[in-house]
């Protein structure tokens, strides 16, 4: 396949090119799409300190990196052996119990992919293949910034994306066991990002579960510009995992964008522990009447790293409930970020929105920024949210030692207290033992380096109590 | 008592008490900002001439500037050559005393409730009397000067004690700091200037009321206030405007300084003319105020209650530098009509165990659009610093809105902040309660909110919160349904 490339200069001041991808394959309303998704990139360049959702999050390094390397073909044959020191499948681990779908530096890879039971009429395939078999599916999904994108990222999807996957559900379809997606990154030729896309349409009354891990394989830099969308048809339930473990020199730009209709449920659940820097947005907008969202996230951020949760639901309808729990454990020289945004449109009363933030520090040199926004435009509604920073309450490790509980577990008790709250949200079963396994993993280095880093501050100023639950967010008075 | 359901279009019928006009010959700079404007008001008021330079670099910098964009506050351009940067009372002659005070402003005052007289009813309150860009009176000033508080307009104070301006002006808020304390350090023409020496408690209230009237003017006061190691003063602010269907733009900036165990209270109830019931007029109230805690263990409190404008937008803040030093802030800010308030506090925590308090208490009705916006930042070495904000919002009406920004930043581990907030219309129950036993619903809604505000009416001081109270059930008459 060859490739039809133009280049436009996006950032003429640092000598930055965005490579334009053109497919010959590309249906008309594709390549329209595309041209205008990089015009706007370079009409509007990209998120620095001056953009209001970026204040805590530079993604320079980033820009460093080639946008697309791999266009010269439409898909990379990805097979079990092709990098030499790592074998794909060892990586990938044990799965989940249901399908699993593998897509590598963006593109689908079939050969390690496991195909699973479907129900009749729901169609699960590489965003390539759909693209050509059925491009009216994802029309629509290519348009829903046609009135400007949030930022340049997420128009670089729109200019970039060709592969990714599709999962088309009709109505009342349901798939039981959870459907994993793995999103590979591995050292390619050089530095380059990828742009892989995960398309949910789920029918009417349908119900899934789907699980998307990112992994990275150690080496050099690369960067992950993941976009998700998910339609959930009114009645229609999905539930939503992004477990976000890329290698430490990675930058991970992840977004997950759901439109609700009527009565129906959407969960997201986030568990990132890995990347150098990590953004993670969720842009929920509850269309429909008595449509529910639950956002539920947790991020481990060590030395060096930097996580950002930019979350946003936007309740547009009568009725709607929203509940969001975030929760940061910050270590070393690590930083958190939380922007939490709840949108009441004019008109949408009886809303029950919450939103509830909150960080453990656990270093001198840790640092949280957090910013939890409601913006609210109709008076019958009951909003409220509630953000904290502390560190460990000094009380409670007392209370612990004294009961010959030794320093080190007793802080890991304490850890693994607070990341409770967000675990328990995850499904029973293989997801939650993964997701625990995880969270153990991360965690015992950082409880061991506390032995020594953090010991002594704590312990000095005992007098003042910091207790991180100690603040709760409250219910409003209205119905 | 009125039991009967009000329609919201009664909002439209609030009354601004303070919309008249004096009828006063103003002495008028001409219009517009250039440096022949600068200098004609640094020339008119005698100024030394490194404040004359000091301004000048200030409006040099401004050139350089673009107004902001980030509010969350709409409104049309303003045309910065359009505005008179000095207008005052042509009448004065420098009175020696009160009684020779012009006694069409005494009038005017009279007028407004504020008494110049010595004698009279506020009699235990020190008042400042600015008049678009010029202070026509202060009272007290001997009694003052006894206890050794210097309590003067702010010209005067530049003629009086030129050290002590020079030592302190823009040391908390420098001429840099944004664009419209810029366009204030270049043109600001008075306001208050008070000094509380070492160990003195003020003994009385000091207070400064500002009006605007002549037309087509903005304000461009500088208020100062020192108070030195264990010294204690409190300041209130008020502020009035006539009815007039352009708007006005008021650009002030407040700087206070607390060195070692001092205490600063600063009360503002904030009542300029918040434009008709269609939007059409109002101040543009875009302030700058920011304590700075100098010295360990002092102390800056901040109340505001802000009823008027048609666009409020301030963030009073405190800066913690001495170690054990407290700020605080609390605030009540109404937006009924059209009237838009994007207002909070910065709380910014550099010495060890410093603490804050933010309580804010926004009420929506109408069209109103109200935004708490505040800024928590626990820098490196604010070990063991706490914070603790509370943020509610009311809505009155379905056509309003409530909008909450806070932003929190820590970056010591012993730091502690809390944050919450709620945002919920009067409770149904609460009104229910209170109609079945009596209570029309005009009334009910009035305790309610009143309610809503009482943990910040009692860090007014009493006359304040008694005009506060009176101030709030005027602004909601009618926005009840």
């Amino acid at each position: 396949m060859t490739l039809a490339a133009r280049t436009v200069s996006a950032h003429p001041s640092e000598g930055l090119q965005l490579p334009l991808a053109g497919w010959p394959s590309d249906p008309d309303w594709l390549a329209v799409a595309r041209r205008g998704a990089a015009a706007w990139v370079t009409a509007n360049g990209f998120p620095s300190a001056k953009h209001e959702d970026w204040r805590y999050t530079r993604i320079d390094p980033a820009l460093a990196i080639p946008f697309a390397t791999d266009t010269d073909t439409g898909r990379r044959t990805a097979t079990g052996g092709s990098w030499p020191d790592v074998s794909l499948r060892d990586l990938l681990g044990p799965g989940l119990g249901g399908i699993r779908l593998v897509v590598v530096d963006g593109h689908f890879a079939p050969e390690l992919s496991d195909h699973g039971y479907l129900p009749s009429g729901a169609r699960l395939d590489s965003l390539h293949d759909a693209l050509a078999v059925a491009p009216h599916r994802l029309e629509p999904l290519w348009s829903w910034h046609s009135n400007g994108y949030p930022h340049a990222l997420r128009a670089l999807s729109d200019a970039l994306a060709t592969d990714g996957i599709l999962i088309d559900l009709p109505t009342e379809a349901v798939v039981d066991d959870p459907i994993e997606i793995v999103l590979l990154t591995v050292p390619g030729r050089a530095p380059h990002w990828s742009h892989p896309r995960i398309v949910v349409l789920a029918g009417a009354g349908s119900k899934a579960t789907v699980v998307e891990t990112h992994l990275g394989v150690p080496g050099q830099p690369s960067v992950t510009n993941a976009l998700t969308q998910v339609v959930v048809d009114d009645g229609a339930q999905v539930a939503h995992y992004v477990i976000q473990d890329e290698n430490l020199d990675s930058f991970h730009f992840s977004s997950l964008d759901a439109h609700l209709g009527h009565s129906s449920r959407f969960s997201s659940r986030l568990l990132a522990v890995g990347g150098r820097i990590g953004r993670h947005e969720v842009h929920t907008v509850l269309h429909g009447e008595n449509a529910e969202v639950e956002l539920h996230g947790l991020f481990l951020t060590g030395s060096g790293q930097h996580h950002d949760n930019a979350i946003l639901v936007d309740h547009a309808a009568l009725g709607c409930r929203s509940h969001q729990i975030y929760k940061g454990v910050i270590d070393g020289d690590g930083h958190g970020v939380f922007n939490g945004h709840i949108v009441v449109r004019p008109g949408a009363v009886g809303t029950d929105a919450h939103q509830t933030n909150k960080n453990l520090l656990l270093s001198d040199r840790a640092e949280v920024d957090t910013r939890p926004r409601l913006e609210i435009f109709a008076d019958d509604v009951a909003c409220t949210h509630g953000a904290a920073v502390g560190q460990l309450d000094p009380d409670a490790l007392f209370y612990l030692r004294s009961r010959g509980v030794p320093h080190q577990e007793a802080r890991a008790l304490l850890v693994s207290g607070f990341v409770q709250e967000v675990l328990d949200c995850f499904a029973d079963g293989p997801i939650r033992q993964y997701a625990e396994r995880l969270v153990a993993a991360h965690l015992e280095p950082i409880m061991s380096a506390g032995r020594r880093g953090t010991d002594s501050a704590s312990d000095s100023d005992s007098d003042s109590a910091r207790d991180v639950s100690a603040s709760r967010s409250r219910g409003g008075t209205a119905k | 008592m009125s039991t009967t359901r009000s329609d919201w279009a009664e909002l439209a019928g609030r009354e601004y008490a303070y919309g008249f006009v004096t009828d006063i010959d103003s002495d008028l700079a001409p219009k517009g900002l250039s440096e022949e404007v600068i200098r004609l008001i640094s020339a008119k008021k005698d100024e030394p001439d490194w404040l004359l330079d000091w301004r000048l670099r200030a409006y040099r910098h401004w050139l350089t500037l673009s107004e902001p964009t980030w509010q969350n506050v709409a409104y049309g351009p303003i045309d910065y050559d359009d505005i008179i940067y000095y207008a005052a009372p042509k009448a004065r002659v420098t009175p020696g005393s009160l009684e020779e005070v012009d006694p069409e402003l005494r009038a005017m005052f009279d007028k407004l409730g504020i008494s110049l007289s010595e004698q009279e009813r506020l009699s235990g309150v020190a008042v400042d009397a600015v008049v678009d860009s010029v202070s026509v009176a202060t009272t007290f000033q001997a009694k003052l000067a006894e206890a050794g508080v210097i309590f003067s307009s702010f010209s005067d104070a530049v003629r009086d004690h030129p050290d002590l301006i020079r030592a302190h002006l823009g040391s908390v808020v420098p001429y840099k700091d944004n664009f419209f304390a810029t366009l204030n350090s270049a043109v600001f023409t008075d306001g208050s200037f008070c000094y509380v020496p070492k160990g003195v408690r003020c003994p009385m209230e000091l207070s400064t009321y500002f009006r605007i009237n002549a037309a087509g003017t903005g304000q461009f006061e500088r208020t100062l206030i020192v108070a030195e190691d264990g010294a204690e003063v409190s300041y209130l602010e008020g502020c009035t405007a006539p009815m007039r269907d352009d708007n006005q733009l008021h650009a002030a900036v407040v700087e206070l300084v607390a060195m070692e165990d001092a205490r600063i209270k600063y009360s503002t109830v904030q009542n300029w003319y918040p434009g008709d019931a269609e939007g059409k007029g109002g101040i543009y109230n875009f302030v700058t105020k920011r304590g700075r805690c100098a010295g360990a263990r002092s102390k800056i409190s901040w109340t505001q209650v802000e009823t008027g404008s048609a666009i409020t937008w301030k963030y009073p803040g405190v800066v913690l530098q001495g170690d054990g030093s407290v700020g605080e802030f609390y605030s009540v800010a109404l937006s009924a009509n059209h009237q838009q308030a994007d207002t909070g506090t910065k709380m910014i925590h550099i010495g060890k165990n410093t603490t804050s308090t933010i309580v804010s208490k926004a009420i929506s009705a109408g069209h109103g659009q109200n935004t708490y916006r505040g800024l928590v930042k626990m820098l490196r070495s604010a070990q063991g610093a706490r914070n603790h904000t509370r943020c509610d919002s009311l809505l009155i009406g379905p056509d309003c809105g409530a909008h909450t920004f806070p932003y929190i930043e820590v970056k010591h581990p012993s730091a502690r902040v809390e944050h919450e907030a709620t945002t919920s219309k009067v409770s149904d129950d609460q009104l229910f309660y209170a109609r079945q036993r009596g209570i029309g619903e005009e009334e009910a809604t009035s305790m309610i909110v009143n309610g809503f505000c009482r943990e910040v009416f009692r860090e007014l001081p009493m006359e304040f919160a008694v005009e506060a109270q009176r101030l709030l059930s005027v602004s909601l008459e009618g926005a009840v349904g």
